[in-house]
């Protein structure tokens, strides 16, 4: 049988590991919340974004066991990431571009 | 609770092994996922788009979000995530009672969350915070209410009512699917409880894991992105 | 590869099991693709009638059979069902779901319950959809163009939903068909030695899984826009209408490519089987499928030239649309380098193949046409834009549906289609096809706008010819049914590979047993080693 799927290896990762991700997660919720205390100006959301996506990161390598998971699986989700960015990506150079009067709100 | 029968399961006839038939539904599985991150992703892009546009409706309305709330919401969510996870954990272990305990504190927590939210919902709901053209909210209050954050402001933008689109949009899609999740995880550990399920065979409570971390991971943009705009 | 099954007469999947029950609760990816068939056929009747209906209007000026509201909807659930209904799941959800597990070596696809869930899918769709004839119907177009189809109607809001609940049953056939093709194929069979066919349904996949969230969430927010005003898209409460058609096309422009993907696929395997010779540039036709389904998700914004999105972006768009005739140009040379010096069997599959080619290529070009802006800005929203999508998508898939029929369809029935049928409905289709299409693109760009109920004095003529083409690809039509009839009825009985092709599916027995393959296959060579 040509094997083509690999053989997961059914990787158990220890309980401390979870405990500590789950400890960086919480930790990680306070940071979001402290740096609203701080204007970075235009880069607030950059920050917050950051943030986000570091905690998004240890769900999907932990709790979601990406890190261990074979590499289809990994370049299905970021498949996913990549056109939901060019979704943005053309809308952004659309709105951006637009020659209208911007709204004076 | 009888933990003790434990069934043995048969893999699919097109499956040459139980190993093969996990790797395609947890393959299935991530392709779903990918679904789902596109479907959430048209609001965020949507969402992005609109900031762009009117950053002011975004900072304004998120004043009317408590980011208390919110924050506890992001806990629970993150600590129900945990659980999962060890739910997994412990019918890798083949140790059904605790992983059915795992699994039962992820649907409460499920539980905790979409309380938090009923209030929340019911107090904007209260002050005519409605999405659309339902938006009923007295404007000079609403006004008030946004200068203890923005003392310079004159005046509302008469768009406001397009971030509660985005609010209930988003949190009520996000809502559905705690609520699909927790059935899910009620169907496991009803079946987890009839013996099914083990170190050997533990795709099922796999697959609806993957589900409810990826709502976990929706709501950790969520919780920015409307809570603590600014 | 040897005969394996020949000598399993009496059982196969079609009297495995008996009962209208069996059918409805089968897992079995063949019987699910026949269910396909008739699903996809009966509703390719129903969007047809409403095509002869436009047609038999727009035969004189003024009002020919009915007024203009009626005409509004006529068209929009002409396109709504043949887009949603018949054109998105005909080749993969019918072929595909009955061929690809067979053709890589599978007894079924990943997730056969995921799969009949599909179909159910398919099928609440288009109950939803069918409904809203009685609330008022919806006469926005299969667009759903906002604001005017966030106006408060009911019939819009049903046949949104339906369009929703639709695009469900082609997400779980792409996600069913990639897992199936990553993880079932049988020993020997290796990516590159796929059929062509099966790189082109896994391409479709992949747009199917990645394009289709957006329209949900579209179609979604449209409901909502619908029932709740929340003004997303709808300029009087701050929204934009140009997002909604950047969510629209960023399906629909993929989608497009979800609809003819899987006929080249159909078309790579009659060119092969009746110019029994090895395929020409197998590698690049493989990789130009999945080429043409990553640059799909470039190239959306030429829908939208003169929509009010940005002149950097109109630019933007017009130059990566370019860049899908690229790959498009590779396939059709290497068909036409696999014709070369070929012994083609001129069989009616295979003429619906050459015409396929013939009538893509006009589609094809024209669409390049149409990606440059300037002249866009002229033929935006006129017949041209209307000949050059029905080459594609009639032109193209039809034929190429109507052609894997044929081809497929004694191993399906275990049956032949007579062939002077098959010839006769060849010859009305294709030439109703060019006599309907042709003239448009001279009406287009004589400026006759779509949509419209009604047209100038001068443009009688051209209109003229065109209504009688279009009943030439009835009657076309109308020949294909009675040649399936008469297949299943009386038709001549099928050996296990009638046209010598060299693909999986011709080893096993007419029609396949419940299990496709007594043994499971070995593979030791590509799938068109003839010469």
């Amino acid at each position: 049988m040509a094997h083509t799927h690999g053989d997961s290896e059914h990787h158990i990762i220890p309980l401390a590991v979870y405990l500590k991700v789950f400890a960086a997660l919480i930790f990680l919720t306070v940071i979001t919340v402290w740096v609203t205390r701080f204007d970075f100006g235009a880069f607030n959301a950059v920050v917050a974004f950051f943030i986000a996506t570091v905690k998004a990161s240890l769900v999907l390598g932990f709790f979601m066991h990406l890190k261990y998971d074979n590499m289809m699986n990994r370049v299905i989700f970021f498949s996913g990431v990549f056109f939901l960015i060019l979704l943005y990506f053309f809308c952004y150079v659309d709105e951006a571009t637009r020659i209208i009067e911007k709204s004076t709100l | 609770m009888s933990t003790a029968k434990t069934r043995t399961h048969h893999h699919a006839h097109h499956y040459e092994s139980a190993t093969h038939e996990y790797d395609t539904s947890k393959q299935g599985m991530w392709l779903f996922l990918v679904t789902e991150i596109l479907m959430f992703g048209g609001l965020f892009v949507g969402y992005a788009y609109f900031h762009h546009i009117f950053p002011e409706i975004f900072k304004i309305g998120s004043t009317f979000t408590d980011w208390r709330l919110g924050a506890a919401n992001t806990v629970v969510l993150l600590f129900s995530s945990l659980t999962m996870a060890l739910g997994i954990y412990y019918t890798q272990m083949n140790d059904r009672s605790k992983a059915r305990l795992m699994l039962l504190i992820t649907i409460l927590c499920g539980a905790v969350f979409m309380v938090i939210k009923y209030f929340e919902y019911s107090h904007k709901i209260h002050l005519g915070l409605m999405p659309g053209s339902w938006y009923t909210a007295d404007a000079q209050a609403v006004l008030e209410h946004a200068k203890e954050k923005f003392p310079g402001l004159t005046e509302i933008p008469s768009n406001l009512p397009l971030y509660f689109s985005f609010y209930y949009m988003m949190t009520g899609l996000h809502g559905i699917h705690v609520m699909i999740g927790m059935g899910l995880i009620f169907w496991i550990w009803l079946r987890m409880g009839r013996g099914w399920y083990g170190k050997d065979h533990y795709t099922g409570v796999e697959g609806v894991g993957l589900f409810w971390h990826l709502i976990d991971l929706i709501w950790i943009y969520l919780f920015p992105l409307l809570y603590l705009v600014t | 590869m040897a005969h394996a099954a020949t000598h399993h007469e009496g059982t196969n999947y079609l009297n495995h099991e008996r009962g209208l029950w069996s059918w409805l609760t089968t897992l079995d990816h063949k019987r699910i693709g026949i269910l396909y068939f008739i699903t996809v056929f009966f509703f390719f009747f129903i969007g047809g009638i409403f095509a002869l209906l436009i047609r038999t209007e727009l035969f004189k000026t003024g009002v020919t059979v009915m007024g203009p509201e009626t005409y509004n909807q006529v068209f929009t659930y002409h396109g709504a069902v043949m887009v949603f209904l018949v054109i998105i799941p005909g080749i993969p959800a019918f072929l595909g779901n009955f061929f690809l597990p067979i053709q890589i070596g599978a007894k079924d696809v990943a997730f056969p319950r995921l799969n009949l869930m599909s179909w159910y899918c398919l099928i609440l769709g288009a109950v939803f959809a069918v409904s809203s004839l009685f609330v008022g119907g919806a006469d926005t177009g299969w667009t759903f163009y906002t604001p005017y189809s966030i106006s408060l109607k009911p019939g819009v809001v049903l046949m949104v939903v339906g369009a929703f609940i639709a695009g469900f049953s082609s997400i779980l056939t792409g996600l069913n068909f990639i897992a199936t093709v990553h993880k079932l194929r049988a020993p020997g069979m290796t990516m590159n030695r796929i059929p062509l066919f099966i790189w082109a349904l896994y391409s479709t996949s992949i747009i199917q899984i990645l394009a289709t969230p957006v329209l949900a969430i579209t179609l979604l927010l449209i409901a909502a826009e619908n029932i709740f005003q929340i003004g997303f898209f709808d300029p009087a409460l701050g929204g934009d209408p140009v997002l909604f058609q950047h969510f629209f096309w960023f399906y629909s422009h993929p989608a497009v490519y979800i609809m003819i993907l899987p006929a080249f696929g159909v078309i790579s395997e009659l060119i092969a089987a009746f110019s029994r010779k090895t395929i020409f540039g197998y590698t690049a036709i493989a990789y130009s499928s999945l080429a043409i389904a990553a640059v799909s998700f470039f190239v959306w914004g030429h829908h939208m030239f003169v929509s009010g999105q940005s002149e950097v972006a109109g630019v933007l768009f017009s130059v990566l649309t370019m860049l899908v005739g690229v790959p498009t140009a590779i396939k059709l040379f290497n068909w036409i380098a696999t014709l070369y010096k070929a012994s083609i069997n001129l069989a009616s599959p295979m003429l619906f193949a050459l015409g396929f080619l013939f009538l893509f290529t006009i589609g094809g070009v024209t669409g390049i046409f149409l990606a440059t802006t300037a002249l866009d800005v002229h033929l935006h929203d006129t017949y041209f834009v209307v000949a050059h999508f029905h080459y594609v998508m009639v032109g193209g898939t039809l034929m190429a549906l109507v052609g894997g029929l044929y081809y497929w369809f004694p191993k399906m029935f275990g049956r032949m289609v007579n062939e002077t049928l098959g010839r006769v409905s060849f010859f009305f289709i294709f030439a109703g096809f060019n006599v309907t299409f042709f003239p448009q693109f001279v009406l287009g760009a004589k400026g006759m706008p779509r949509r419209y109920f009604d047209y100038l004095p001068e443009f009688e003529h051209l209109n003229q010819i065109s209504t009688i083409g279009s009943y030439m690809i009835g009657i076309g039509f109308v020949v294909v049914f009675i040649a399936v009839i008469h297949a299943l009825l009386k038709g001549e009985k099928a050996g296990d590979n009638p046209w010598g092709a060299k693909t999986l599916e011709w080893t096993t027995s007419s029609p396949p047993p419940h299990e496709n393959f007594l043994k499971t296959p070995i593979v030791t060579a590509g799938p068109y080693e003839y010469r």
